[in-house]
């Protein structure tokens, strides 16, 4: 073995023994550093004959770039292991609860409300609103309920104390005096919906005195009770996604609508479940009619140009069926595990694209 | 309203089965509320015939009875005094149970006979309580068929099918069997029978007569009535009381029962007086009585009113017309002469008069709906014929009174209505046939131009939609054609307009935030209102449901208290909810806002194995309005808080916002009194603002602003400031804005101090601003100025000095 072979195996061995950077340092300062051994020897080269000067030279340079490579190796080596050293304290368990952040929810209530906004809003309706507290004009007489009518004692209504001229302001009993007010501002054609909240002086397991309808009025040249039908037998198959649903339209009585009809939805039930969709059984869903020729006059239309049609629908019954909630009262009762368990949370938005929940 | 299936058929010539009558009830508009069908539970039963009946070899009252049960002959052991060859009776087979025996048959041996079955007694079966013996059938009744089946036939198995149906206020008409039976011949379930409705003449003048005094001429168009003399009162037939108990009605005696069913038959209420009772000559109609009593016929007293309609003698009033008859004149067990009153009242007087007294019955109800006008002289002589075929005697002429005889009315019609309405192309024939079998006259033959007349009991129709509303429901809902509205675009316009909208998206920011939406009453308890800046009387209602609901709400706050409160009391904490909904500042339009309001409860965060629990703030109130605010367009950089948040907020602990000098709401902690009151710990921080008071940005369509993105980075620079202790934040940030207005895009507090090496009566405030180079990087110098310019300005404005200086 030559002198430069024992000189490589020996800086090899220290490479590999060295146990951390600054050892590893101090051997490159031993073999490459200025004085380094490796560099004397390359110092000396001048002084050999020419002939020996240009082969020691070749096997000098490869014995330098050998041991710098060596020493490369090795630092990368020992970082590799420092850090799989210091990983390796740093465990932690996995196993430990995360912490959520409090998830807010949307209430079913307002969620079907923009059910029903999303699926109106396809066939052209808008959004109309009108006060809480009406008159007794549009909230009765202008809808064609004359005082002492029987039709106005089934609305049970909540009054206000009277009012200087002796007037009774009301809850309003339904979203229907939106229609008037909606008529008498504008000219048609008009399609829209009204959702809001409705007061009726009664307090059991299957009424409150507050409760959500959502009132709807299609006006027009030539729109007639096929357009009515079409309309809400399209709504109800795509408000509860049931593509074959069967919907029924039984005469009724409004008396602001003439002729008016109920509508029904198919249904089944077994062991106490309820399933919408074919079956041996039918649901009251909703209430409809074309206008009343009096109320259009009351509007200022003229019942001979114009027509159309209405209908109205509670918003609890809607979601109570399609959610499966079982009791009116707890809608309103706030009770958070109840809210958490029929709630939606913020990005479960109500869009057709994405679909209504029903499918 | 409820009948039996053979009191409709009394009307209804039909060969409709129960099922398909039950089925087409809902579909002419007269809702089906309940079925009860006996008739059922005879099923598992049969008529059989006993061919021979022997004696029992072991027992003196038992016979061993051979029966033919149809398709098998089988040996019965049967106790029954009456079980004799030849009768056809009712079986029940082996396996079948039997209701009024409440046990099970079993095939068996009885004292060693073999005995397959059980001949049944009226009582066993649960049809009467009759146990006397087995049921006799008629001698033609078919062996071998179902007890069901049979009943449908023989008037012998009391087993009447009770219907009950939910009648709209504007059929009157439908309050008496007949005129269901009517709309059910309309839509083809068979015809409707004739009825003798000939005038009965009478004998001699009745001995009392009507007397319409001019306070009620205009309410009452038409009354009549007639002297009954020498009427025999007591139990009604068997086959009436058992009609009226069938429909829930208590039989009292003949007379009281015949008003009463010719009022569910006819749809006519009556009234009886015992002749014998009435002082004078003349019953008194009048609507100028006040003060008197009537002790009515439901036991209690009431007071007449002026206006309201009552009908007396010489001795005074006795009768609240159209609603209850009085104590005083009417008829007993021992009335032998009965005075009959036919009336048509003015509806509206009737139902006024029932609502002032609180007096509901089944006479005001007809009267309130209408009833059929010319009834008071048509069906006279009909019922003066039931009540003479029931009870006996004589009865005088009629008496008559008022002056509106009944006139019809017409109505001009084109046929072509029925399609504009419908869509439908109903055939005129057609039309024509519905409305006459629903009592119309048609008396045009050119479709166009028809004059229709409509009969005397349908009050409800006075256009030619209610018109066409009978042809329609009569020809069926379901033939009307499925059609779309036609598209007004072909891509959907938005719902919501710009301020619809903002609730819908202010929803889902405070979901996301963690907070839950509650739907609470608009209502509630006054004092609670007042302690809210509400409960001014023009917002009391006059007829609450309890006095804690009964006033509008003047915030949504207490009610998210109280929601708050009894999630606590159920053991849920840290309860985080939010409402969208109006409130009520006076009665008027312009008095409801839509309110957004959101309390927090309990920990912002909950303790875990990292943090420890971190109770809410104020600033947690600050930071939900401040991100609600700014998601509907509100320029958030621009708003000032003050100190001016409402009574009911913690004085030192709440803020309003601000934008110039429009409210922009208020949040921070709720005032510990009000919690007190609603039995809350402390804290509990919320926040509201109402929506119609923040106008929608002016912002129009989707473009955006361009946005310049700077290749210089922004310099920060940290300065600490000693400041008097009443030197609010805002202040500060304000000053370090102006003094670099045209560099600074951002001011953060990011320390306070107060204690130690700050003097008394002062603190630190540590802020970082943030400033944007436009052209070129910052010199030392220009940050040096920014800096010097700021340290005046806050030394000017706010006496800021920096700390350390």
């Amino acid at each position: 073995m030559s002198d430069l072979d024992k000189l490589k195996s020996e800086f090899e061995a220290s490479i590999q023994a060295a146990p951390d950077n600054d050892a590893l340092d101090a051997i490159r300062l031993d073999a490459l550093g200025k004085k380094g051994r490796i560099s004397e020897q390359l110092k000396m080269l001048g002084q050999l004959p020419a002939d020996e000067r240009k082969q020691a030279g070749q096997t000098l340079n490869i014995l330098k770039d050998e041991i710098a490579e060596a020493i490369a190796v090795r630092a990368k080596t020992l970082s590799a292991e420092a850090m799989n050293k210091k990983l390796a304290e740093e465990q932690i368990d996995i196993s430990l609860p995360a912490g959520e952040r409090q998830q807010g929810y949307a209430h079913p209530l307002s969620r079907t409300i923009e059910e029903i906004t999303a699926i109106f809003s396809d066939m052209g309706f808008v959004i109309a609103e009108g006060p809480d507290i009406e008159t007794d004009y549009y909230n009765f007489t202008a809808l064609n309920i004359p005082p002492e009518h029987p039709a106005r004692q089934e609305h049970d209504t909540f009054y206000l104390m009277p009012d200087e001229t002796g007037q009774r302001p009301v809850l309003r009993t339904h979203t229907s005096p939106v229609q008037v007010r909606t008529m008498q501002a504008m000219k048609p054609p008009i399609r829209l919906i009204v959702p809001g909240r409705t007061y009726r002086s009664d307090h059991d397991a299957t009424h409150s005195p507050m409760f959500h309808q959502c009132e709807g009025l299609v006006i027009g040249e030539n729109i007639h009770m096929g357009h009515l039908k079409g309309c809400l037998i399209d709504f109800c198959r795509a408000f509860f996604g049931v593509e074959d649903l069967p919907v029924r339209f039984r005469p009724s009585f409004f008396p602001f609508t003439e002729p008016s009809a109920e509508v029904d939805i198919g249904c089944s039930r077994s062991d106490g479940g309820l399933k919408i969709g074919a079956g041996d059984d039918w649901l009251e869903i909703l209430g409809s009619g074309m206008v009343n020729p009096r109320v259009l006059e009351n509007c200022g239309y003229n019942p001979d140009e114009v027509q159309g049609f209405a209908f109205g629908m509670g918003v609890e019954r809607l979601a109570m069926l399609k959610y499966g909630i079982p009791d009116l009262r707890t809608f309103y009762d706030s009770d958070l595990r109840w809210l958490r368990h029929y709630g939606f949370v913020s990005s479960d938005i109500a869009a057709l694209h994405t679909g209504l929940g029903g499918e | 309203m409820k009948f039996t299936l053979s009191w409709l058929l009394d009307h209804l010539e039909t060969d409709a089965s129960l099922a398909q009558i039950v089925d087409m009830l809902p579909m002419v508009g007269l809702e089906v509320e309940s079925l009860v069908n006996p008739r059922e539970a005879l099923a598992p039963f049969s008529v059989a015939e006993i061919i021979t009946a022997e004696q029992h070899p072991n027992a003196d009252r038992l016979r061993v009875c051979s029966v033919n049960a149809g398709d098998k002959i089988l040996s019965i052991v049967c106790g029954a005094p009456n079980a004799r060859a030849g009768l056809k009776t009712v079986l029940a087979p082996t396996g079948s149970y039997v209701p009024g025996a409440g046990i099970t048959i079993k095939a068996g041996k009885i004292r060693g006979e073999i005995s397959e079955g059980m001949l049944c007694s009226p009582a066993e079966l649960g049809l009467s309580e009759d146990a006397g013996g087995i049921i006799e059938l008629e001698t033609d009744a078919p062996v071998g068929v179902s007890l069901a089946e049979y009943a449908e036939q023989s008037a012998l198995i009391q087993a009447d099918p009770v219907i009950e149906i939910a009648i709209t206020p504007n059929r009157g008409d439908c309050l008496g069997v007949r005129g269901v039976a009517r709309d059910l011949a309309a839509a083809g379930m068979g015809t409707l029978k004739a009825i003798d409705f000939s005038p009965a003449a009478g004998e001699g003048k009745s001995p009392i007569s009507w007397h319409i005094d001019d306070s009620a001429v205009a309410l009452v168009p038409l009354v009549t009535g007639r002297m009954f003399s020498g009427v025999k009162n007591g139990p009604s037939p068997k086959w009436l009381a058992d009609r009226l108990t069938a429909i829930g009605q208590r039989p009292i005696s003949a007379l009281v029962d015949i008003t009463n069913y010719i009022m569910f038959d006819l749809g006519r209420p009556l009234h009886a007086y015992d002749g014998d009772k009435i002082t004078g000559t003349h019953l008194t109609i009048t609507a100028n009585s006040s003060g008197q009593e009537i002790l009515a016929l439901n036991e209690k007293t009431y007071q007449t009113e002026t206006g309201m309609l009552v009908i007396g003698d010489d001795t005074g009033p006795d009768d609240i017309a159209g609603v209850m008859g009085g104590e005083r004149t009417g008829v007993s067990d021992s009335t032998s002469n009965m005075f009959l009153e036919i009336a048509v009242f003015d509806p509206v007087s009737v139902a006024t008069t029932g609502r002032k007294l609180n007096l509901h019955s089944d006479a005001r109800y007809r009267f309130e709906r209408g009833l059929d006008q010319a009834g008071p002289e048509q069906m006279a002589g009909y019922i003066a014929r039931f009540v003479n075929e029931i009870c006996g005697g004589s009865f005088s002429e009629l008496t008559v009174a008022g002056n509106q005889h009944y006139t019809p009315k017409k109505i001009a019609f084109s046929v072509a209505r029925t399609r504009q309405l419908t869509g439908v192309d109903v055939p005129e024939a057609e039309q024509r046939r519905i409305l006459e079998q629903l009592g119309f006259t048609v008396s045009s033959s050119v479709a166009d131009s028809w004059s229709v007349t409509v009969p005397s009991w349908r009050n409800d129709i006075d256009g030619s939609a209610d018109l066409v509303e009978e042809i329609i429901r009569i020809y069926g809902f379901d033939k009307l054609n499925m059609t779309e509205l036609p598209r007004s675009s072909v891509i959907a316009r938005p719902a919501y307009s710009a301020e619809q909208k903002r609730a819908p998206l202010l929803r889902r920011l405070l979901t996301a935030r963690g907070i839950t939406e509650a739907v609470t009453f608009s209502f509630l308890k006054s004092d609670d209102a007042a302690l809210f800046g509400g409960g001014d009387d023009s917002l009391r209602l006059a007829n609450p449901i309890s006095t804690e609901l009964d006033m509008m709400r003047p915030s949504i706050l207490p009610n998210l208290l109280q929601a708050v409160s009894r999630n606590n009391n159920r053991g849920i904490e840290n309860v985080s909810l939010f409402e969208i909904g109006p409130i009520f500042l006076s009665p008027d339009e312009t008095g409801q806002r839509i309110s957004v309001s959101a309390i927090r409860q309990g920990n912002i965060r909950s303790a875990d194995w990292r943090h420890t629990a971190a109770p809410v703030s104020a600033f947690d109130s600050k930071a939900d309005i401040l991100a609600a605010l700014s998601l509907i367009g509100v320029s958030v950089d621009n708003i000032t808080t003050s100190r001016d948040a409402p009574d009911w907020m913690h004085p030192g602990r709440s803020g309003r916002l601000k934008l110039g000098k429009m409210d922009m709401g208020y949040f921070g902690e709720i005032h510990p009194a009000i919690l007190a009151h609603y039995d809350l710990k402390s804290p509990i921080v919320g926040f509201e603002f109402w929506l119609d008071t923040i106008a929608l940005p002016r912002q129009k369509g989707s473009m955006k602003p361009l946005l310049n993105l700077s290749a210089l980075q922004p310099v920060s620079r940290d300065f600490a400031f000693i400041v008097d202790e009443d030197v609010e934040a805002q202040a500060l940030m304000q000053s370090i804005r102006k003094a670099a207005r045209d560099v600074v895009i951002d001011v953060q507090v990011f320390d306070l101090y107060q204690g130690e090496h700050v003097e008394a009566g002062k603190k630190s405030v540590a802020l970082t601003a943030t400033f944007q180079p436009k052209t070129a990087s910052f010199t030392d110098e220009e940050l040096k100025s920014i800096s010097d310019s700021i340290i005046t300005t806050v030394g000017k404005n706010n006496g800021g000095k920096i700390r350390g200086a």
